[in-house]
């Protein structure tokens, strides 16, 4: 009995402390798993940030950045912050505005200052090429004033030191509030933008439009299908299938080049329609509106149609079977029983179809008119063909954060980890 | 599907449901089908009906040096993007489906974006970012672009694909004494071996595509096939577009043959 009973108390004496060890043991283990997952996406993580969203983030600095005046005119940017703002600044600012002029001119920082102060008042530009061939002043005069005023009159308005005072910062609301169809005016407060300026709210609302429209017309299309689909025997819905996936994984501009053959006005469409009697004449189908509808619902509607029929897939036939059988009428049954359980997929194909819709580029650029150009086609028109690089970042900036709200919107309803490809 | 019982209204939806979806399918295929026999056309010009049977159009394509360089640049740009959009996004996924941990979803979120940012956005941004780097028109930015437009598909394949992987096995591996590395390349990637393929697939197909960023961000030099057929578009739509977009077709569906054939043996794999 003693014999047994020593080792046993033993036993019992070092079991808590062999529980903790073992206890530290494992969530050190555990730590260490968890540490060696984190840096298994470590490298990816690091990748991304570096080539996807450092760009990005630079990008939307740049929709603030406003070096062009306090870079070509350091002296007057100084003098100016103790005008008031009213009536003509002192002289000492038409000093600095000729000396600065003049030094920008032989530093060629004229262009570039042009160019933005055009952006608030047009015709400085001008103004000030005809400044700066007049400088220097031989001999120099005794007031500044006095003779930048008479060179030209348009230094005797206010309006145009106002222009350079509201652009003492090298940070600049400017460009996103032009984005927003407004401006900062001459009493420095916010209002909207000149009508002849005041584009981009509905060039916004028009993407937004044409977006849901392509979602309303993708989803009407969709939903039958796929609810076909799953309804078929597995045999025919696999081939019918690769209709689907075929041109899901066609290259974009064969069929952008696909649809100009066929909606041209000799184009297939056309013939067949005036073939069949149906028109007279030819159909304008591309190179406006209907066109970019047409490839736009074509390229997006296998993104509707894959989780829609995800969806379907997962639904038991019984609860159909089971609301006929009780009396329901077979309409009131889907509508009541089976469509209700669709809902996830239709909102997960809606969302995902509206986010791609609006970023699109490619389609409304080959198959639009001007007038069928979405927010994309501002921004890279701004970047390539007018060198603006604030009103490119700007609106990209605004396009952007649409697309991250509805992306939050879709993570937090669907989950980005449940989308599914093919 | 078509049974005695349904009433005469019923048996109109059913036809009505199958006569619509035949256009939609109809809708769907038709610009795939429409070009194909154009690109063997005698004539000049992209109509119908069709004049007599050649294939200049093809050997205008493989003689033109623009036509051959972008599809040489493609085959550059693409693979070289899959490569490092597979690497770095298997590994990734391994992690990602080990356990949860604070602040995966974040990271999921992250890991999905360059699939929903617009590429507009992601080619101005880059070009503004790369070009005062003096890394505009280079081969190497171009494809770590199109690598990171490649990784949300890599990640969405393989965790799909690791959801269904037993870990005992990875611990089986180490309790016989392999090494982690070993352990990765002789039982895990072997078993996930799909869904990394697949995910390699479509992350070929989304740099073989891409033409927003290119346009941005390569010169003449590295303009890759899409990038060509966009400028063949946008001046002349000829004949020689057909035949390049009849090649790009056969792609197509060598990818999803390919594709459906690993997902069937995936299936069979999964349910024996």
């Amino acid at each position: 009995m003693t014999a047994s009973s020593a080792p046993t108390t033993a036993v019992a004496a070092t079991l808590p402390e062999a529980g903790r060890s073992l206890k530290q043991k494992l969530a050190r283990a555990e730590r260490m798993n968890k540490l060696k997952s984190q840096l298994l996406i470590l490298p990816l993580v690091l990748f991304i940030l570096l080539v996807f969203v450092l760009p990005i983030t630079s990008l939307l600095f740049k929709s603030v950045n406003n070096p062009e005046v306090v870079d070509a005119m350091p002296h007057t940017v100084k003098a100016i912050s103790s005008w008031s703002g009213r009536a003509l600044p002192p002289e000492a600012v038409y000093a600095a505005a000729a000396q600065d002029i003049q030094q920008a001119h032989d530093d060629q920082k004229l262009g570039d200052l042009g160019k933005r102060l055009n952006m608030e008042v047009a015709g400085y530009r001008s103004l000030l090429n005809k400044t700066a061939r007049a400088l220097p002043m031989d001999p120099a005069p005794k007031s500044y004033k006095e003779a930048l005023t008479n060179l030209d009159e348009r230094w005797g308005d206010p309006a145009y030191w106002q222009a350079i005072r509201r652009n003492t910062s090298t940070q600049t609301p400017f460009y996103l509030l032009a984005a927003m169809d407004h401006r900062v005016d001459d009493l420095g407060e916010i209002s909207r933008s000149s009508p002849d300026q005041a584009i981009y709210l509905d060039i916004f609302t028009r993407t937004f439009w044409m977006s849901l429209v392509v979602t309303a017309i993708a989803l009407a299309l969709a939903y039958p299908l796929a609810y076909l689909l799953v309804n078929l025997p597995t045999r025919t819905s696999n081939l019918l299938m690769i209709l689907v996936l075929l041109p899901f994984w066609t290259s974009v501009l064969v069929r952008v080049a696909a649809w100009i053959v066929l909606l041209q006005s000799g184009g297939l469409i056309n013939s067949t329609m005036q073939w069949l009697g149906m028109i007279d004449h030819p159909l304008q189908l591309v190179f406006n509106r209907t066109g970019v509808y047409i490839s736009m619902v074509h390229i997006l509607l296998p993104f509707m149609i894959l989780p829609i029929y995800s969806v379907m897939k997962g639904i038991s036939p019984s609860y159909m079977k089971a609301a006929i059988s009780l009396g329901c009428h077979p309409f009131a049954s889907f509508w009541r029983v089976y469509f209700p359980q669709t809902v996830a997929g239709i909102s997960a194909g809606a969302l995902l179809v509206f986010i791609l819709s609006i970023g699109y580029y490619i389609t409304p650029a080959l198959l639009g008119s001007p007038n069928d150009q979405m927010v994309s086609y501002f921004v890279a028109f701004y970047t390539n063909t007018s060198i603006n690089w604030g009103m490119a970042t700007a609106l990209g900036g605004l396009l952007l954060a649409a697309t991250m709200i509805l992306y939050i919107v879709y993570n937090w309803l669907v989950g980005a980890k449940s989308l599914r490809l093919g | 599907m078509l049974n005695p019982t349904m009433s005469p209204i019923e048996k109109v939806w059913h036809y009505v449901l199958r006569i619509t979806s035949g256009l939609t399918l109809l809708f769907l295929i038709l610009p795939v089908l429409v070009i194909i026999p154009l690109s063997f056309n005698e004539g000049s010009f992209l109509v119908y009906p069709l004049t007599g049977f050649s294939f200049r159009w093809y050997q205008d394509l493989f003689s033109a040096p623009e036509w051959i360089r972008s599809l040489q640049n493609s085959m550059i740009v693409a693979p070289a993007a899959t490569v490092l959009a597979m690497v770095l996004g298997t590994l990734a996924s391994i992690g990602l489906t080990r356990g949860e941990f604070r602040g995966k979803g974040i990271i999921m979120f992250l890991l999905i974006s360059p699939m929903v940012v617009p590429v507009v956005i992601v080619g101005v941004a880059s070009y503004l970012f790369f070009a005062p780097l003096g890394m505009d028109n280079s081969y190497t930015t171009l494809i770590l672009e199109h690598a990171a437009l490649g990784v949300p598909f890599v990640i969405i394949t393989v965790t799909a694909t690791l959801q269904g992987y037993n870990h005992n096995l990875t611990r089986a591996a180490a309790n016989l004494g392999a090494s982690p590395i070993t352990t990765f390349f002789r039982i895990t990637l072997p078993l996930i071996a799909p869904g990394v393929i697949s995910g390699a697939l479509f992350a070929f197909a989304t740099s073989f595509d891409e033409v927003v960023v290119t346009l941005f961000l390569a010169g003449p030099e590295q303009a890759t096939l899409p990038r060509q057929m966009f400028s063949g578009i946008r001046e002349n739509l000829s004949p020689t577009i057909a035949a390049a977009a009849t090649l790009l077709i056969g792609f197509s569906i060598l990818l999803l043959l390919t594709l459906e054939w690993l997902r069937g043996r995936s299936e069979r794999l999964r349910t024996s």
